[in-house]
């Protein structure tokens, strides 16, 4: 596979690098449609703009207007016209332009992307990639901020993806537009300009897989997307608490890789949950059932949550009330019964 | 180079874009539906047809008309879960399987199962989500006919998806989408119309206009003037038929796919019909309609107008009536055979294609029922 790409010089560039995150899924889109020219991305300003977040930039530029489509606004719309071009052999990847706004398409994504396997026993699989920049924490104004992986995690048939590195979102891309399954490709809005050294020939682990960011031991974060920094920040922190924490990325909430997740939860007998969508219903509880269920006498405390409050996701001027930040993860960490 | 216009350059991006600009980007004259809906049978059309177009269309007619008959009846036996009928509705269904090409895909709604059947599907395969034993019982791919939809007006963009995809590849491929007149109120109907002008895409969308969405009369549906008309703002060419007259129904959606093969973009066809049943067996219609009106419709009826205007050109002969009553006869028994037994289904295919692998959760939930399915044959074995 070519990972070559231009720099801003035009030369060709390949091997180790550092970038940013939305560097990195510009050039995992397009790798991918230089490798399979059934490889379409369709969206609203994706074209000459390269997307509001430029992940899409350059792409009708190399690949013309048919490859990278800027479509009418109308996200139904769009995801139904791309389960078409799947039912026709196509590779859509569609890209929402925020969150929020992608709630438009659920009927589409829920009755028809996540079925059509199924309802079709396996005839008109949908290798659909739906891209959507996701979280709070970037200053955004009401419906830019919604931490929304539940809605899909929740919904059979498709795989929720969420990369937090730099290298996981280049390689989680190329893996979700190269699945047979439809994948819902959360995108954390507040790491798209964070910078690191990466090498896209290097591979990542694949989907299902949850990495440990950092071993441990006292206890493991379990989080995935925008909250590993805060995480990796608070274990950090921790250590001037006597805390040894180890933290956990998984990477993929469907499918959830609960072999691993255990394996580091019966090492260590304590787990936080950390996440920054609401708690009700929320990834973070099902993780949390999981883990006890599967490691109850592992256990020397309750798997706890720190999450979003349950509330409507707050003005810019109040949102770091709101997501769960070192203090609070701190606090969760204090209450897992350390006194025997 | 691009199948869309303007789009790599910026000064045409938006041609004549400039202060004052009033004029429309496209005529709309020629958009506009006729007033009065085109018909065929009964005017000089009918005596210009092809006697074998016209006897075909009869045959399929007076099976589908069976059709319906038996799968209304297989409801009453408990052999089918739901049935929505298109009796007086099958000219439309006919029509539109006839006027597509092999290489042509059809997407059906829930009431569409003889536009389906009509189209080659075996009946029983067709049937499968309403007799409740799969929800799609045929090869989509290789009948080239999606699955039947029953959430409203969402099958819509996927016709203009894969109408789009075809005209990106540069095949002979034109995308049929049915629905009814409630659908047309629906967002999807509305994305899928306006995506289908904008990218051109070779696809025809028939709505079978029958007057109700359930209970609810089309005057509380929509103020449009008719529905065809609503193509007018999207840009693309709105046509009203009797959707009753199948010779009619048959040259407006020929015209229109052919229109869609060679480059000339989407159709919106309205067809004028009626649903002489109620919405579905589980439906009571006397509490929303008047039999006056039904018997309008029943004057007004597709088999009958096609027996009119074959008889007036002498082709209603012995044999032809023997002949579609013989192949009417023959696909009710074959539903009444094969409908007659339950289907054999295998629990364990809950698990089998939610995804292209099963996660670790399926595989453990699928041990799960393996167990209780054990446990259940040990009871009934002792
Ligand atoms: C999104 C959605 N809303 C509601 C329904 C329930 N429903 C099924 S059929 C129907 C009426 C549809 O009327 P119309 O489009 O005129 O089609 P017809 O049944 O008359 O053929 C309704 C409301 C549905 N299937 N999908
Ligand atoms: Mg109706």
């Amino acid at each position: 596979m070519s990972t070559a790409v231009r720099d801003q010089s035009g030369r060709e560039q390949s091997g180790p690098r550092t970038g940013t995150m939305a560097q990195a899924l510009n050039l995992a889109l397009r790798d991918a449609m230089r490798a399979d020219k059934t490889v379409h991305v369709l969206g609203e300003d994706v074209g000459a703009l390269g997307g509001v977040f430029r992940i899409t930039d350059g792409l009708t530029a190399e690949f013309g207007p048919d490859r990278c489509l800027d479509t009418p606004l109308a996200e139904a719309g769009i995801l139904g016209t791309a389960v078409g071009m799947a039912m026709y052999g196509l590779r859509p990847v569609v890209e929402m332009q925020f969150d929020a706004f992608a709630y438009p398409a659920l009927e589409q994504l829920f009755s028809h992307v996540a079925k059509m396997r199924n309802r079709t026993a396996g005839k008109l699989p949908l290798p659909i990639t739906v891209r959507i920049p996701y979280g709070g924490g970037i200053g955004g104004v009401e419906h830019h901020s919604d931490a929304s992986e539940a809605y899909y995690a929740h919904t059979p048939g498709l795989h929720v993806v969420t990369p937090a590195t730099v290298a996981d979102a280049y390689g989680l891309l190329r893996e979700s537009i190269a699945s047979d399954d439809p994948v819902v490709f959360l995108e954390p809005k507040r790491l798209y300009w964070g910078k690191d050294g990466w090498d896209p020939a290097a591979g990542v682990e694949p989907i299902g897989k949850a990495v440990l960011r950092r071993p441990g031991s006292s206890a493991v974060l379990v989080t995935y997307g925008p909250s590993l920094p805060v995480c990796l920040e608070a274990a950090e922190a921790a250590r001037a608490e006597g805390w040894d924490l180890a933290v956990l990325d998984l990477r993929t909430l469907v499918p959830f890789d609960e072999a691993t997740a255990c394996e580091v939860v019966r090492s260590l007998g304590r787990a936080v949950v950390v996440h920054e969508s609401a708690g009700f219903g929320g990834a973070g509880a099902e993780i949390a059932a999981r883990l006890t269920e599967k490691c109850f006498h592992h256990l020397a405390a309750p798997v706890l949550r720190v999450t979003g409050f349950d509330v409507p996701y707050p003005p810019p001027m109040l949102e770091h009330h709101h997501l769960p930040g070192v203090d609070r993860i701190l606090d969760a960490v204090a209450r897992l019964q350390w006194e025997e | 180079m691009t199948v869309l216009d303007h789009r790599n350059d910026p000064v045409a991006a938006v041609p004549g874009w400039r202060p004052g600009a009033t004029a429309p980007r496209t005529d709309p004259a020629p958009l506009l539906p006729d007033p009065e809906p085109h018909r065929a049978l009964g005017t000089g059309a009918a005596d210009a047809a092809d006697p074998e177009l016209l006897r075909e269309l009869y045959r399929r007619l007076v099976a589908g008309r069976r059709y319906n008959q038996q799968a209304t009846t297989l409801t009453k036996q408990g052999r089918l879960a739901v049935y929505p009928a298109s009796t007086g509705q099958e000219a439309c269904q006919v029509a539109a399987a006839l006027a597509l090409r092999p290489q042509d895909w059809l997407f059906p709604s829930y009431r569409d199962t003889l536009a389906v059947v009509a189209r080659g599907v075996d009946p029983l395969q067709a049937l499968t989500l309403l007799r409740g034993d799969a929800h799609t019982g045929y090869d989509p791919r290789a009948t080239r006919t999606a699955p039947l939809c029953t959430p409203l007006a969402t099958q819509v963009p996927h016709a203009v998806g894969l109408a789009h995809a075809a005209r990106l590849a540069g095949d002979d491929t034109v995308a049929l989408a049915l629905l009814g007149d409630g659908g047309t109120s629906e967002g999807d109907f509305h994305e899928g119309l306006n995506f289908a002008a904008v990218l051109h895409a070779p696809v025809v969308f028939l709505v079978q206009n029958n007057g109700y969405a359930i209970s609810v009369p089309l005057t509380r549906q929509s103020a449009a003037p008719t529905l065809a008309h609503k193509a007018v703002g999207y840009g693309m060419p709105g046509r009203l038929v009797d959707g009753n007259d199948a010779l009619a129904v048959h040259q407006v959606l020929t015209e229109a796919v052919e229109r869609a093969r060679t480059g000339g973009g989407p159709t919106l066809v309205e067809a004028l019909t009626y649903r002489i049943e109620a919405h579905t067996n589980a439906d009571d219609a006397t509490r929303y309609r008047q039999a006056e009106e039904v018997d309008a419709w029943r004057a007004h009826d597709p088999v009958r107008l096609l027996e009119d205007a074959l008889r007036g050109r002498g082709l209603l002969d012995e044999q032809l009536v023997a002949d579609a009553a013989d192949q009417a006869e023959q696909l009710a028994a074959r539903m009444r055979a094969e409908f007659h037994t339950d289907p054999e289904l295998d629990p364990m295919s809950l698990f089998a294609h939610v995804y292209a692998e099963p996660t670790q959760q399926l595989r453990e939930q699928a041990g799960q029922l393996a167990a209780e399915l054990a446990a259940e044959a040990e009871v009934h074995g002792r």
